[in-house]
């Protein structure tokens, strides 16, 4: 769901990766404010409140990690981070410190736009301050308050950590999670550490919702990060 | 010939010993003609110029004698504190040589040169303690008198009565940059000394007076003057063959001295020396060692070597012949050599021992044709006491001792039996025979006892009166003597003959033993290796104990293999052979310098610098090593540092090739890489810039289609340079694989879903194993993997082409399998296809990385990965990952029925 008038505030160094942004997403009915360094984009933010942060990680005057850090200290709209790096553990880091997707250069236009819907649909879904009922993504719907879940109208049965597990990246539907995310949300903070209870369980639920659990249209797996329920909530 | 341009080896050998010199310190030494002419003065004075100029100057050692303007001289010097040596319930105190060594100054004062160390110091000898402090790089100021020069010793000695011992070698003094001769004419020394400014110490005051007499002190002082100046002559003759300016060279004369064991060949030696320096010639120092019955004894050893030593260090060249005619060889080696004069020494022996014996020097004046022969007195004082020991042999055997008699016995049985038929000269004969064989079975003393005897029995049972042993008739002491006579001869030939035998055995011995080495370092291509054997080798000759010490890459010393045969080495030993691999030279038991080791090391010395060091601990600890062996053994370390040199420069070479072939690699890498970036660049500029320029006036479509192919040669450009990332990553082995249990079909997944819109137009099927569930690997890395095959199979298959994914356990691992229905690979290119650069016979896409991308990832999780065709046409890529051990096990719920009541 897109409104207009929504703000995306763009702290990015490059002139060309602003003005390419620039273009797309003013096509697209966003409006766009542009910061070329961490401390302006602070400030900004800080002034205009925008609705979505997007954020490079390789600013001149300071790490995303800080920049990040000091945003969450006020600033409840969604972070989408720009890493040129391929560096997993960075986006890993930036993702537990507060930021809520990534995308990697180069990007794909497509890409851009879907995260940022996403962004937008959970910031709407979190300042209601109301949750979700219920979720539906094609053939798939889950019913929070009865704990059903229905593939193809036909109820599906789930064990208590598979249906968890599937709550909670629908919650989230579109967003990537981390494995340490999803570990803490389902099976506590004590087992933080442990992907490879992450990793069967997926395969599992894949099993019972996926078509093709090979070729998974759902659940997917973001290597090195995290998984990601593939949502666009359209325009 | 008049300017002739040096030669370019000669200048290049110029430049290398310039350079070596520029390293070395300088040696400035104020000469003097005797004790007191001022030379500590002097050189104290030239000392505090240069301290004003600003030099670092210390003062090492400084004898001032209680003088005290000399005294008043070294006030604002800083003066280095002497170690102290207790001996004799003394203390000595010598030159601090570490202290100065670690201190460093640009100059360091060390006064009286010839001054020998306490027992205890590094060096013996001061000039030795100099020689290091100008190795490092210290220059050094001293003082010398004129007698405390080697080769004028005896001259001095001569001419004032007074015996100098401590001297230095002449080639130390040719060796210092500047000479400053210190002169006082004669009248004002004795005024000098007169007024007690010149310092005599107590016990040679005697002595000194005899020395300070005007005559003395005249030659003394000619004597200085004229060795100065003989070195401002050679001074300018170098000077002038460097500029190349050549006089008129005469053909290089050569001078021959003949020495040995005998004392007065000391003064042959140095006579030979200023002979040599006068007419600027070589000189060249032989001895001839004759197997004769005259065997020399150990103290004669010694002399000879310490004299032959002497000529080494005077500049001479030694050589040693062997052969029984002593003139004979030497005036055949002077031929050879082109010697134009020999020297030899005036006989001291009675003249009935050349009737007797024959005089070599007669033999030599006589054959020396167009050589002139110089015969110079020995040395006046009398030589000590010494005796060619007549013999020192093996004790005599008992068994000998029977023999002797036996021969006797026997010879006197068979001549009874004969004695009926044959005449007395016959008889004779067979005593003859049986002294011979004595001779040639035992020693001396048996022989001699056997000759006795077959005289004694030869009168007693066979001349007339019989059983007695008077003598009838005269003429038969003739026949007794002759008798005596001819079996002596034999004898000795036989011995003779033996000893022969026995040296030419020696020698052998040696050469094999030296031959076995060399051939069995040859065969070695590993240091230690090398290492073992020198130690046998060494061991087995010179029974001892051997260690073999290579430096590390900063140069210390360190011991390669402990095998059998090797010694233990305390702190102390360490220090010494340390000090013997920085100065390059030997040292511990039986040489100059520290002498108080426990064992000799010796430097092992290669045409490229020292390789290391050797040392040897004799069995016998109380033994020494007599000089000839110290210099075989030094043989025996300069083969092993050849063998050694050899390994270090194959590695080297090895080395050098292994840097060039990756720097062709890399070369052709990158050119290749360049090439692949630069098109689809190209690409991309072009259409970009055509849209630019057309605008509007081009057709939708074809703006469309330009864009299009700009989007996708960008996508293009970017997977070659992640490919060329990760290979270069992969091969600078930067990339660690971080093995995780991971789930296939995550992966699978993951990269159909990246894939999404490129695969679209092909369908793909997968059949994922179920078992095992997890296996490890480094996600990041396999979905490199599966990526890059996947996008070969797109590159090389036609749109609607099916694509299998497949897995399955195959015991210990996981068989995953890519196929297609494309093309399928040709036979020969199944392997090459991993390589880089390597493309498929149409493909000219990307830079042809992809495949040995996964072939190192798949290997770097060890793995194998590998190609083959698919019964019924196309390619099929199989990959066999490790399944590694138990999987973790899950305490979790499996399948429960209600929903719990967890949030």
């Amino acid at each position: 769901m897109k409104r207009n008038e929504d703000i995306i505030l763009l702290i990015e160094d490059e002139v060309q990766m602003r003005r390419f942004l620039r273009i797309t997403l003013e096509n697209e009915q966003y409006r766009l404010l542009e910061a070329d360094t961490a401390k302006t984009g602070l400030a900004m933010a800080a002034s205009w409140n925008p609705d979505i942060v997007l954020l490079d990680l390789g600013l001149p005057d300071m790490e995303g990690i800080d920049v990040i850090g000091r945003l969450r200290e006020w600033c409840k709209a969604p972070i989408i981070i720009i890493s040129a790096r391929e560096r997993e553990h960075d986006k890993i880091r930036a993702l537990d410190a507060g930021a809520d997707d990534y995308l990697t250069k180069p990007f794909g236009v497509g890409e851009l736009l879907a995260r940022i819907r996403v962004a937008i649909r959970h910031k709407l879904v979190q300042e209601s301050g109301q949750r979700e009922s219920e979720f539906t993504a094609e053939n798939l719907r889950i019913d929070y308050s009865r704990r059903q879940v229905f593939l193809d109208h036909a109820e599906i049965h789930l064990t208590p950590i598979e249906y968890r597990l599937l709550t909670v990246l629908t919650q989230h539907a579109g967003k990537v999670l981390t494995h340490r995310q999803l570990l803490k949300e389902v099976w506590g903070p004590s087992r933080v550490e442990q992907s490879q209870y992450l990793r069967v369980y997926m395969t599992q639920l894949r099993q019972k919702i996926e078509p093709h659990p090979a070729r998974p249209k759902f659940l997917i797996n973001e290597p090195g990060i995290g998984y990601r329920f593939k949502y666009d909530p359209g325009r | 010939m008049d300017n002739q341009r040096p030669d370019p080896d000669t200048l290049l050998m110029r430049v290398e010993k310039e350079e070596e010199g520029a390293r070395q310190g300088k040696l400035k030494i104020f000469f003097g003609a005797a004790p007191g002419v001022g030379k500590t003065y002097a050189m104290l004075e030239a000392a505090r110029r240069k301290q004003e100029e600003g030099e670092d100057i210390v003062v090492g050692v400084v004898e001032t004698h209680g003088r005290q303007e000399t005294g008043k001289l070294l006030a604002g010097l800083e003066i280095l504190p002497r170690t102290s040596y207790p001996y004799r319930g003394k203390k000595l105190l010598e030159l601090d040589l570490d202290t100065a060594l670690s201190r460093r100054p640009a100059l360091i004062l060390v006064d009286e040169l010839a001054h020998t160390n306490a027992p205890g110091a590094r060096h013996k000898k001061r000039w030795q303690d100099v020689k290091e402090l100008l190795g490092a790089g210290i220059s050094v100021f001293t003082t010398v008198n004129v007698q405390h020069l080697e080769s004028l010793n005896d001259i001095v000695h001569q001419i004032t009565g007074v015996n100098v011992h401590e001297t230095i070698p002449d080639s130390f003094l040719d060796r210092a940059d500047e000479i400053e001769l210190v002169d006082l004419p004669p009248d004002d020394l004795l005024q000098r000394l007169r007024e007690g400014k010149v310092y005599i110490p107590a016990q040679a005051e005697k002595a000194m007076t005899h020395f300070f007499q005007k005559g003395n002190l005249i030659a003394l002082r000619e004597l200085a003057l004229r060795r100065t100046a003989e070195r401002v002559d050679e001074q300018m003759e170098s000077y002038r063959r460097d500029m190349g300016v050549r006089a008129i060279w005469p053909a290089t004369e050569r001078i021959l001295v003949c020495v040995g064991p005998n004392p007065r060949s000391v003064r042959l030696i140095r006579a030979a020396r200023r002979m040599a320096a006068g007419l600027r010639a070589d000189w060249i120092a032989v001895n001839v060692e004759a197997p004769t019955h005259v065997r020399p004894s150990e103290e004669d050893k010694r002399l000879l070597a310490e004299h032959l030593r002497l000529a080494a260090s005077l500049g001479g060249e030694t050589v040693t012949l062997t052969g029984n005619q002593v003139s004979e060889e030497i005036l055949n080696y002077a031929r050879s050599r082109n010697v134009g004069k020999i020297i030899v020494g005036k006989p001291t022996h009675p003249r009935w021992k050349d009737k007797l014996f024959g005089s070599p020097l007669d033999e030599i004046i006589r054959g020396s044709g167009d050589i002139d022969v110089y015969v110079i007195t020995g040395d006046t004082a009398a030589p000590e006491k010494h005796r060619t020991e007549w013999v020192k042999e093996t004790p005599v055997k008992p068994g000998d001792w029977f023999w002797s008699i036996g021969a006797v016995v026997a010879a006197t049985g068979i001549a009874a039996l004969m004695f009926p038929f044959f005449d007395l000269t016959n008889l004779v004969m067979i005593y003859l025979l049986g002294v011979a064989i004595t001779a040639a079975r035992t020693s001396r003393m048996p022989s001699l006892l056997s000759t006795l005897l077959s005289v004694a029995a030869f009168d007693f049972f066979f001349v007339p009166p019989y059983f007695t042993l008077a003598v009838a008739d005269v003429k038969y002491l003739v026949t007794f003597i002759v008798m005596f006579v001819v079996a002596a001869v034999i004898s000795g030939l036989a011995l003779q003959v033996r000893k022969q035998a026995e040296d030419a055995r020696r020698r052998e011995k040696n050469t094999a033993a030296l031959y076995g080495l060399s051939r069995d370092l040859a065969r070695e291509r590993k240091k230690d290796k090398l290492s073992d054997i020198a130690v046998k080798h060494i061991n087995e000759f010179f029974l001892g104990q051997t260690v073999v010490l290579l430096p590390d890459l900063q140069g210390r010393l360190k011991v390669l293999s402990t095998a059998q045969g090797t010694f233990a080495m305390d702190q102390k030993e360490w220090g010494i052979a340390q000090w013997v691999f920085d100065n390059r030279q030997s040292a511990g038991m039986g040489t100059d310098t520290l002498t108080a080791a426990k064992a000799l090391y010796l430097p092992m010395i290669s045409s490229s610098g020292p390789v290391g060091v050797i040392g040897v601990l004799p069995h016998d600890r109380d033994a020494s090593f007599p000089p000839g062996e110290i210099h075989f053994l030094e043989t025996f370390a300069n083969q092993t540092a050849m063998a050694f040199e050899r390994i270090n420069l194959a590695h080297e070479a090895y080395r050098e090739r292994l840097n060039a072939e990756s720097q062709r690699m890399r070369n052709t890498f990158l050119s290749s890489v360049s090439h692949d970036l630069r098109t689809p660049l190209a690409t991309i500029t072009g259409a970009a810039g055509t849209l630019i320029r057309g605008g509007e006036e081009i057709p939708a479509e074809k703006r469309e289609l330009l864009i299009v192919t700009i989007h996708e040669e960008a996508e293009r450009l970017n997977n070659i340079i992640r490919n060329v990332l990760n290979i270069t990553r992969l091969e600078a082995g930067t990339v660690k694989v971080n093995k995780e249990w991971q789930s296939l079909e995550d992966i699978v997944g993951a990269v159909l879903d990246r894939l999404s819109d490129k695969l679209n137009p092909y369908p793909v099927q997968t059949s994922i194993a179920p078992e095992p569930p997890l296996i490890p690997f480094d996600p990041i890395l396999m979905e490199q993997v599966f990526t890059n095959l996947l996008e070969n199979a797109i590159q090389h298959t036609h749109p609607g082409t099916v694509i299998d994914i497949s897995t399955h356990r195959r015991q210990a691992f996981v068989q995953i399998e890519i196929s297609d229905r494309g093309p399928g690979i040709k036979d020969d290119e199944k392997e090459r296809i991993f390589d880089k650069f390597t493309r498929g016979k149409d493909s000219g896409k990307g830079a042809g990385l992809g495949l040995s991308i996964c072939k190192a990832i798949v290997e770097a999780h060890g793995g194998r990965i590998w190609a083959d065709n698919r019964p019924g046409g196309g390619a099929i890529f199989r990959i066999l990952l490790p399944t590694g051990e138990e999987p973790p096990q899950f305490t979790d719920d499996r399948q429960s029925s209600a929903a719990n009541n967890d949030d």
